[in-house]
């Protein structure tokens, strides 16, 4: 299968008082039809600013230095407003974190969703009505005709999340990138939401990012997962490979750091030492050296690439950057 | 904690306590209305555990913690620390009580003064206290820092130019200025990253050994509480559901509220996402202002009978030593 988007070399930088932040320093990789992709990383670690460099949805601060984003034969990067406004919400649609801010407090729920239909379908508003309150229903949300009457201030936070999910796909994007949208809601309501995304997906067969700081929400749903640190990729990996044979050690950092439900008796946490590096220069060296047991020499020297781990034909797609050999040394 | 070897001490004794706020909604408010937000709740802490205190937002968890410290004064019900009965108390006599009963907030952003230089934050309880002159508070805070894993020379610094982690490290090292024996800890690790979570739970664990404190630790994440806590309360809605060691809770749950909390915590192994039974709980936590009748969770329930909804709501029973649950069923 070939991919729907492919990404390469992204930068993106910030103009900030002291200089430049180099949020996004060189992402690549691919997304293929009805995927769904884990981006995963701590904050400040460039997933956010990553995805959305891919539809430009950037503050004026921000500018796309390097690299290319191909979807459909355009490279959005270069595309000019009419193309891009043709793809954002449209064939690339958007789940926002926080549900309740990302909804207009003033418009009723049913002009909130239907005004995309109506832009870019140019649906008349009879119809974008039903599709919005079919989707309302798709997403579990009862008495849908109802509901488009309403304010977002009626609804409960993981209702609004429902409407933004429904908002998101009711233009029946390709792709849909999710930012951190359940870590504004407790638990059973999360649970009710990741249900209720991979049940839409397998219906409607999107592919789906999913950005996420927490890696145990991701073990159960997605089919690849990317690790982010520092603006960079540093691992790659099926679901499987990354939890039952992380290679990179900010990885199994962050796999060691986490509290687990089961058998975790008295088990001291192993947290990873010092803190993510200050981004106003660009990481000539690995990013993650300084914080790193396994550094050698070279670490300090040249950055490496995202290669196929040792041992791997580059078959199951398992990359890291990483100079060191990490297998067996956990 | 051996309960069987020794009768632990109970430190802080809570008997039928009320927490209700008066409200007024409506347009121009002319409407009163009552947020339950604790009802009729009863539990011990022993001396020199970690009570865990679980739930979802709203139910009344970080409120208990306030009423612990009279920092909001309890509608109704008995608080009794180390022999003293808080509720009774005017605030002049609460103050020698307050050195030795802390709090850490959960946001490190908003809750140091953005004006106050680590020294003045830090020395504040001191001076308030009288507890050093002025000539030995310095030394105090250098060993507080130390305690913390800070360095004396960030003591002139402002909050400004520390990340979350190390302002997290402060707030800590603060609450213990006062030589306190209870912390009530709200939320402490939730606002940060993942790898630095790590950091502070294994600090809190280090500290509690050290100075012989008992914590009562306030969180969502259950995976947290599981690591940290010695016994668990999970409350819903205002009401404690359950009660127990953590082991017996987290393999043994009997309510069907924790066994659906249990489930709905994701884990970060792919096979056992898989794998597990999925219990996902429908709806929305009811509102505080109109609580449900009888159990407070029967809304929500799957095996919710008529007689859960009966005008009293079920009494916490024990079902095992040390473990009490507010479901006749199960």
């Amino acid at each position: 299968m070939s991919a729907l988007l492919e990404v390469k070399d992204l930068e993106t930088q910030f103009k900030v008082r002291a200089g430049k932040l180099h949020a996004v320093n060189g992402v690549s990789f691919s997304l293929k039809q009805g995927e769904m992709l884990g981006v995963v990383g701590e904050s400040g670690c460039g997933k956010s600013v990553t995805m959305m460099s891919l539809i430009r949805l950037l503050p004026p601060s921000a500018s796309i230095t390097n690299g290319s984003v191909m979807f459909e034969g355009v490279d959005l990067v270069k595309a000019n407003k009419e193309q891009i406004n043709a793809v954002r919400g449209s064939k690339i649609g958007m789940i926002f974190q926080d549900p309740m801010t990302s909804l207009n407090p003033f418009v009723k729920i049913g002009v909130q969703l239907s005004e995309g239909l109506m832009y870019h379908k140019s649906m008349r508003k009879k119809d974008a009505y039903d599709r919005c309150a079919q989707y309302l229903d798709m997403v579990g949300i009862s008495n849908s005709r109802h509901r488009l009457e309403e304010y977002p201030h009626q609804l409960s936070g993981g209702m609004r999340q429902r409407v933004m999910i429904a908002m998101a796909l009711v233009s029946e994007p390709k792709i849909v990138i999710a930012d951190e949208p359940t870590t504004a809601l407790d638990v059973t309501i999360q649970a009710q939401i990741v249900d209720l995304v991979k049940g839409l997906r397998e219906k409607l067969d999107t592919s789906i990012i999913w950005i996420t700081h927490d890696l145990s929400l991701l073990a159960g749903m997605v089919d690849r997962i990317m690790v982010m640190y520092a603006g960079c990729v540093v691992e790659e990996a099926n679901l499987r490979d990354l939890y039952k044979d992380p290679r990179h050690p900010y990885t199994i950092g962050l796999l060691n750091s986490i509290p687990r439900l089961k058998n975790n008796e008295n088990r001291r946490l192993r947290s990873i030492p010092g803190q993510p590096p200050n981004l106003l220069q660009k990481p000539a060296s690995c990013p993650f050296a300084s914080r790193c047991a396994f550094k050698t020499e070279r670490c300090d020297r040249e950055n490496p690439g995202l290669e196929s781990v040792p041992g791997d034909d580059g078959a199951s797609g398992h990359r890291i950057a990483c100079w060191a050999d990490t297998r067996g040394r956990i | 904690m051996n309960a069987e070897v020794k009768q632990p001490k109970v430190l802080m004794k809570v008997e039928n306590l009320v927490k209700h706020f008066p409200v007024r909604l409506g347009a121009y408010g002319e409407k009163k209305a009552v947020v339950h937000a604790i009802d009729d709740i009863s539990f011990d802490i022993y001396r020199g555990e970690t009570l865990g205190l679980v739930g979802e937002s709203g139910c009344g968890k970080s409120t208990t913690g306030f009423a612990l410290l009279q920092l909001y004064k309890p509608s109704s019900g008995k608080i009794t620390f180390d022999g003293l009965e808080l509720t009774a108390m005017e605030e002049k006599a609460l103050r020698p009580v307050r050195k030795r009963a802390q709090i850490i907030f959960q946001d490190p952003y908003s809750t140091l003064n953005p004006r106050m230089t680590i020294l003045d934050a830090m020395a504040e309880p001191i001076r308030v206290h009288n507890l050093l002159p002025e000539k030995e508070i310095p030394a105090r805070i250098a060993q507080l820092l130390d305690d913390v894993g800070l360095n004396f020379s960030f003591a002139n610094r402002y909050p400004h130019e520390f990340s979350g982690g190390q302002r997290q490290r402060i707030c800590i090292a603060r609450a213990l200025a006062s030589n306190p024996e209870f912390i009530v800890c709200d939320e402490p690790i939730s606002a940060l990253d993942v790898s630095i979570q790590a950091q502070i739970i294994n600090l809190m664990m280090d500290l509690q050994e050290k100075y012989k404190l008992t914590y009562l630790f306030i969180a969502h994440d259950l995976a947290v509480v599981r690591h940290i806590s010695d016994r668990v309360v999970v409350m819903y809605l205002g009401k404690i559901m359950e009660i127990a060691d953590k082991k017996e809770l987290f393999d043994n749950p009997k309510h069907p509220y924790t066994k659906a909390l249990l489930a709905a915590v994701p884990e970060a192994d792919p096979d056992h996402e898989r794998n597990k039974s999925r219990v996902i709980l429908t709806g929305d936590v009811s509102n505080a202002i109109d609580p449900p009748s009888g159990c407070r969770f029967h809304p929500r329930c799957q095996y919710a009978k008529d007689a859960c909804k009966k005008a009293q709501g079920p009494q916490l029973i024990k079902v095992a030593p040390g473990h009490l649950s507010a479901c006749p069923y199960f």
